[in-house]
């Protein structure tokens, strides 16, 4: 086994059930990737339904001295960067046949977008979420619902992102043949994360034209959040030829999988984990329900060994701060997974910086509000 | 015992499943009593993927009491002491990477395992690791035959797409399963996942070499302790020898 490894992390640890559908899978997305037809819906759709391209604005009053661009994901439809992937994933899914999705969910971002998604193309969509993440984000549970989705609660181990990745998975095994599942972040067997990494890659795109046209140069530091790490993944994919661009992941203290991990598998792939040393996984704590995960995607692992990112955290208080900084200083509510990123952001040592602010905070008004 | 079985016409083997955790030596030796042949030992793991609901709280429960490996293997050793025949560790992957492959299947080796079954490892992934191959409806032939020709022993068909635990019947799609395995490969083959009942047990038995009962018989060890669950594995022995005797028995 070749395909899908990242040095030696990705590959497919999953049960041998699943094998045939991976592959066919990976055959569907080499079909897809090789069709213009594919290329030419995906930016169909996200012109004239996503919002695509998203802006980059210039926050001067965040952290002066620093120039910081941020790239404005909060602005797609749904309200993060989890649309592309969704739009990417579901238009695959009618090209297999499979008409009814699977997704996990944690904040609930990537549940709205597989949600909206399947609402668009007419498939039927069940979205496993954790009970405590449904009482954090109750207007995400609501919009679901409105979406004509069916969120079915999780309420064993955490209650948490790991539990309902774990459960959806669990579906598809159940019912692997008529259903497509529709993984919402870089993790997860071959070929999931070279799918959502090449989904999401349309933000480094477009990020990298939008800042040349903008400074005429390459940011010092290109700066995302990383819980599972797609919108970091999908960033980084734009500057990881640009030796001179330092690629910065920021991971919640309570979930640092990359800075205090170990490799483990979870989830179908061996990448760096939060587990003790018998390799069982342990619970991640974050405020932010899109970071607490003890995972994270397999090339993030890949780029930090090989020293061509580098990882740091954020604490909960941190990012907090940092949340509130933005909607006083630029007019914008952050989401709290973000929020992250913003705080190491404004102390960087540099004066050009680009930061992906993945989503927008409505959703987290009550958690910020009510600390 | 396990000779005679095997040298003769009850040549149809059962499998029980147990999780390990303090009781289990006491547990297989009643499950053995009873009339199992082999006895898988699961080693629990956070996050099994394959697992329904009952193996998945028992494997929560044993590792809220300590079970990790070094315990685990203990309980190995201690059920070797006390049955005599195979034991075979069942877990995932994350263990042995923690552990180290190959350092585990010795140290699973030398505290009187037989073999191992690792759910989450396909059949082309750590392909020198000697282990029991798991193969399933949706295996395309030409996979069973791989897995046929690396695995240790006998064959596990997973009779359902889908986790651990008891159905109402025994999957339709077992015979097709048989049938493809049987035309690639001459190793045993022993069908797991959703046999709970002796007539599921028998039903099974028609088809296969041999039959695994995991989820039911943790319940069982659970709510009725060893005497209840040697009595239920006498259950199944009994069905699925009336089946080889080509009589129908019934419970």
């Amino acid at each position: 086994m070749t395909a899908g490894l990242y040095g030696s992390y990705g590959g497919r640890y999953v049960p041998e059930t699943l094998v045939p559908a991976l592959d066919e899978l990976e055959a569907g997305w080499d079909e897809a990737q090789a069709d213009p037809a594919f290329g030419a819906e995906l930016e169909a759709v996200g012109a004239t339904f996503a919002g695509r391209p998203t802006p980059l604005m210039l926050a001067e009053r965040f952290a002066p001295p620093r120039r910081i661009y941020l790239k404005r994901e909060d602005l797609l439809h749904t309200g993060a960067h989890k649309l592309n992937n969704a739009i990417g994933q579901a238009v695959l899914a009618r090209r297999l046949g499979k008409h009814r999705i699977v997704a996990e969910t944690g904040a609930g971002q990537h549940g709205v977008a597989t949600a909206t998604v399947c609402a668009r193309f007419g498939l039927e969509c069940v979205v496993y979420m954790g009970s405590e993440d449904m009482r954090r984000q109750r207007p995400n549970v609501e919009r679901m619902g409105l979406l004509g989705a069916e969120v079915r609660p999780v309420e064993f181990g955490t209650r948490t992102l790991k539990e309902a990745t774990s459960e959806a998975i669990r579906d598809w095994l159940t019912n692997v043949e008529t259903t497509y599942y529709l993984l919402g972040s870089c993790v997860g067997p071959h070929p999931y994360p070279a799918i959502v990494r090449e989904l999401q890659a349309v933000i480094g795109r477009e990020a990298r034209e939008q800042i040349l046209a903008a400074k005429g140069r390459l940011p010092e530091v290109a700066v995302a959040c990383v819980g599972g790490g797609s919108n970091a993944i999908g960033l980084f994919a734009g500057f990881l030829d640009d030796a001179g661009v330092r690629l910065l992941g920021v991971e919640a203290a309570g979930a640092a999988s990359l800075g205090g991990g170990r490799t483990g598998v979870l989830h179908g792939a061996r990448s760096s984990l939060l587990a003790d040393a018998d390799g069982q996984v342990l619970d991640a704590h974050s405020i932010s329900a899109g970071l607490d995960y003890p995972g994270v995607g397999p090339e993030h692992a890949f780029l930090r060994d090989s020293g061509r990112a580098e990882y740091v955290s954020a604490t909960d208080d941190e990012a907090t701060a940092a949340f509130r900084r933005l909607a006083e200083t630029e007019g914008i509510i952050p989401a709290l997974e973000p929020a992250h990123a913003l705080a190491r952001a404004a102390e960087l040592d540099a004066q050009l910086i680009l930061v992906c602010l993945s989503g927008r905070g409505d959703k987290d008004l009550a958690e910020v509000l009510g600390r | 015992m396990r000779d005679e079985r095997e040298g003769g016409h009850r040549a149809k083997r059962l499998a029980i499943f147990l999780v390990c955790g303090p009781e289990t030596p006491e547990l297989a030796s009643a499950a053995v009593a009873g009339g199992a042949d082999l006895v898988e030992l699961g080693f629990p793991f956070s996050d099994p993927l394959a697992e329904g609901p009952v193996v998945r709280i028992a494997s929560e429960a044993a590792l809220a009491r300590g079970m990790r490996t070094a315990a685990c293997l203990e309980c190995l050793a201690a059920t070797r002491a006390r049955v005599d025949v195979p034991l075979v560790p069942m877990t995932y992957a994350s263990l042995l990477e923690a552990y180290g492959y190959e350092r585990f299947a010795a140290a699973a080796r030398a505290a009187g395992a037989s073999s191992l079954i690792v759910v989450d490892l396909p059949i082309d992934v750590h392909p020198e690791l000697r282990r029991i191959q798991l193969v399933a409806p949706t295996t395309p032939s030409e996979r069973i035959r791989l897995a046929g020709e690396r695995t240790d022993g006998w064959l596990y068909l997973v009779s359902v797409t889908g986790t651990t635990g008891a159905r109402d019947s025994l999957s339709s799609r077992l015979p097709e399963l048989v049938e493809r395995a049987r035309a690639v490969t001459d190793t045993p083959l022993h069908a797991g996942f959703g046999i709970s009942t002796p007539e599921q047990a028998a039903a099974a038995a028609r088809l296969a070499d041999g039959i695994v009962v995991g989820s039911r018989a943790v319940e069982v060890a659970e709510s009725s302790g060893a005497e209840g669950l040697r009595a239920y594995v006498a259950s199944l022995r009994r069905a699925i020898d009336g089946q080889t005797a080509g009589t129908a028995l019934r419970e």
